[in-house]
């Protein structure tokens, strides 16, 4: 059913990784995917993939969730390496056959691309496994703090993104519920050809946007009985602070780009 | 005559394999006569809607059967989908899958996906719309421009349309009015007199199971604790209490006269109570 969806949902734990500043771990992340697109060789992959392993271990996040999320990106990984096998030039050809000729560079590249991509995406789906929406809201608030001296809109975006992320599950919930329902009107949600089948959504899309609507007034009206005014003058129940397990994590983080590049002059 | 459904062992666990793994149902067995009316009752999250949807194949059972006229369900594709139109599910609050432009299209949905034909839907519609009481007019009307409780009619309507052999709603007065609630459970009485129907109706209202059901259902933590009519299961009243459940309310005054002394038998419907206040006041004149 479609409470199965586990793209980017959080795994609740009490791991060192859960118990970092939400901060630490955005910072974190981008530290972690610059360093994988400054890696240019064998070596500083094994480097980056050592890292993501040991991060895997220690946030105790499954492995099997991670490979699960990758599912729907498969696609879009074989399209990135064909490409790139495909289309590389290169001194050492290996096959050459009609108008495609597969070279030894083309092969490593390619290869080199996907590890990349899914290296990413598991960095990314450690960040949302092991950080709930709200805390991630929070970091993501904080750090764009600065921001707010152009007048940039950072606590409204903030909320925003909160609210999606909460309503997420319970329009998940909701659409599990209208098509349950509608199934038991005898809806045939799985058979048929496409024409068929977008039609078939006609009977669920239209009472989850009436209740999405409905959903959001009332919201609306419940934060403006509570005097909700945007976010001048608001504070926080729960202040973000570092603590010493984030200034470590700065540090391996540190340690980890330096060698990467460090790596990268010699070539490796 | 052998029982129109048959729930053997089952068992329904969410999410297995994730952190969220809960185990809903445990161990359920229990058989339906054709035309019996069962009430269900259990506090939230005792897995009572869980099994509801089982019963029409919408759920399958991670372990156990459920079987329809002596068949499981689950045997082939085109039964399960069978079981969908010969068991009747609506819903909690139903008003919120309406859809269509009319009332009357979005009744006929059901029957149309029956693959039936035209005169036939035509009649469907007509009579079920009849059954909750939607007038002529209000048949071409937009669903959404109804009250509250004429939407949750409708509703009711559109499954009832597909002529169901087993009736079950979930929560069907949940959030109306008492005026609503008696219009609801007149319609449902209705169709089950006129279609000899078997009604499984989950509800949190004590005083309407007492007074509709032949037979109640008790489920606590996933569990059947208590299968009887409902005289059995209110002279149990204690241990419904201790689940979290309430007591229809003369059942709960009659408990209390019966500990102040009065020789009374505890009672569960208005009607009762009115027989067992003037026998005792008989009782006392002649005293």
């Amino acid at each position: 059913m479609l409470k199965d969806i586990t793209l980017g949902q959080y795994f609740p734990g009490n791991s060192p990784i859960h118990r970092l500043d939400p901060r630490t771990k955005l910072i974190m992340l981008i530290v972690y995917i610059v360093a994988l697109f400054s890696a240019g060789g064998w070596i500083s992959y094994g480097l980056m993939l050592a890292f993501l392993a040991m991060a895997i271990k220690v946030s105790q996040v499954p492995l099997k969730a991670i490979v699960r999320g990758m599912k729907p990106l498969v696609l879009i990984l074989i399209f990135t390496g064909i490409l790139n096998l495909f289309f590389t030039t290169g001194e050492t050809v290996l096959v050459s056959f009609w108008k495609i000729t597969i070279t030894l560079e083309g092969a490593v590249r390619a290869f080199f691309m996907v590890t990349r991509i899914l290296m990413m995406i598991s960095g990314t789906f450690l960040l949302t496994y092991t950080t709930s929406p709200i805390m991630l809201t929070d970091g993501l608030e904080s750090l764009m703090n600065p921001m707010k001296k152009i007048r940039f809109p950072v606590h409204e975006l903030a909320m925003m993104m909160c609210i999606a992320l909460r309503f997420i599950p319970t329009l998940i919930e909701e659409t599990d519920k209208i098509m349950s329902a509608q199934k038991a009107r005898g809806a045939d949600l799985e058979s048929g050809n496409l024409f068929q089948r977008v039609k078939a959504l006609v009977p669920i899309l239209v009472p989850l946007f009436i209740s999405a609507f409905r959903r959001a007034d009332e919201l609306a009206t419940a934060m403006e009985c509570r005097c909700y005014q945007g976010g001048d003058g608001r504070t926080k129940m729960k202040l973000l602070r570092y603590k010493r397990p984030d200034y470590y994590a700065f540090a391996v983080g540190v340690l980890l780009i330096g060698a990467v590049v460090l790596l990268r002059n010699f070539g490796l | 005559m052998a029982p129109i459904l048959q729930v053997k062992d089952l068992q329904h666990i969410y999410s297995i394999g994730t952190p969220f793994e809960h185990t809903a149902l445990d161990c359920i067995s229990f058989s339906v006569e054709k035309g019996e009316y069962i009430g269900v009752i259990g506090h939230t999250g005792s897995g009572k809607s869980t099994l509801m949807q089982h019963l029409n194949g919408l759920l399958k059972p991670t372990a156990g059967t459920v079987l329809l006229d002596g068949k499981d369900i689950w045997s082939d594709k085109a039964f399960t989908r069978q079981c969908r139109f010969r068991v009747g599910l609506v819903f909690q609050y139903p008003e919120y899958q309406l859809f269509e432009e009319t009332v009357y299209k979005d009744i006929a949905f059901g029957p149309k996906n029956m693959g039936l034909a035209a005169e036939e839907i035509d009649r469907r519609v007509r009579q079920a719309a009849g059954f909750v009481g939607i007038t002529e007019e209000q048949l071409q009307s937009s669903p959404f421009d109804l009250s509250g409780g004429q939407k949750r009619r409708v509703a009711i309507a559109g499954v009832i349309a597909m002529e169901p052999e087993v009736l079950i709603l979930d929560e069907p007065t949940a959030g109306l009015d008492p005026e609503g609630r008696e219009e609801i459970l007149a319609n449902i009485e209705s169709y089950r007199k006129a279609q000899n129907a078997t009604i499984m109706m989950v509800t949190h209202s004590m005083s309407d199971v007492a007074r509709m059901a032949q037979r109640l259902l008790v489920f606590s933590n996933g569990e059947l604790m208590m299968d009887g009519t409902p005289k059995e299961v209110f002279s149990r009243a204690q241990e419904l209490l201790d689940m979290g459940l309430d007591i229809p309310e003369v059942t709960r005054v009659f408990l209390r006269l019966h500990e102040l002394g009065l020789p009374v038998e505890p009672v569960y419907t208005m009607e009762q109570a009115v027989e067992a206040l003037k026998g005792l006041k008989e009782g006392n004149a002649y005293a």
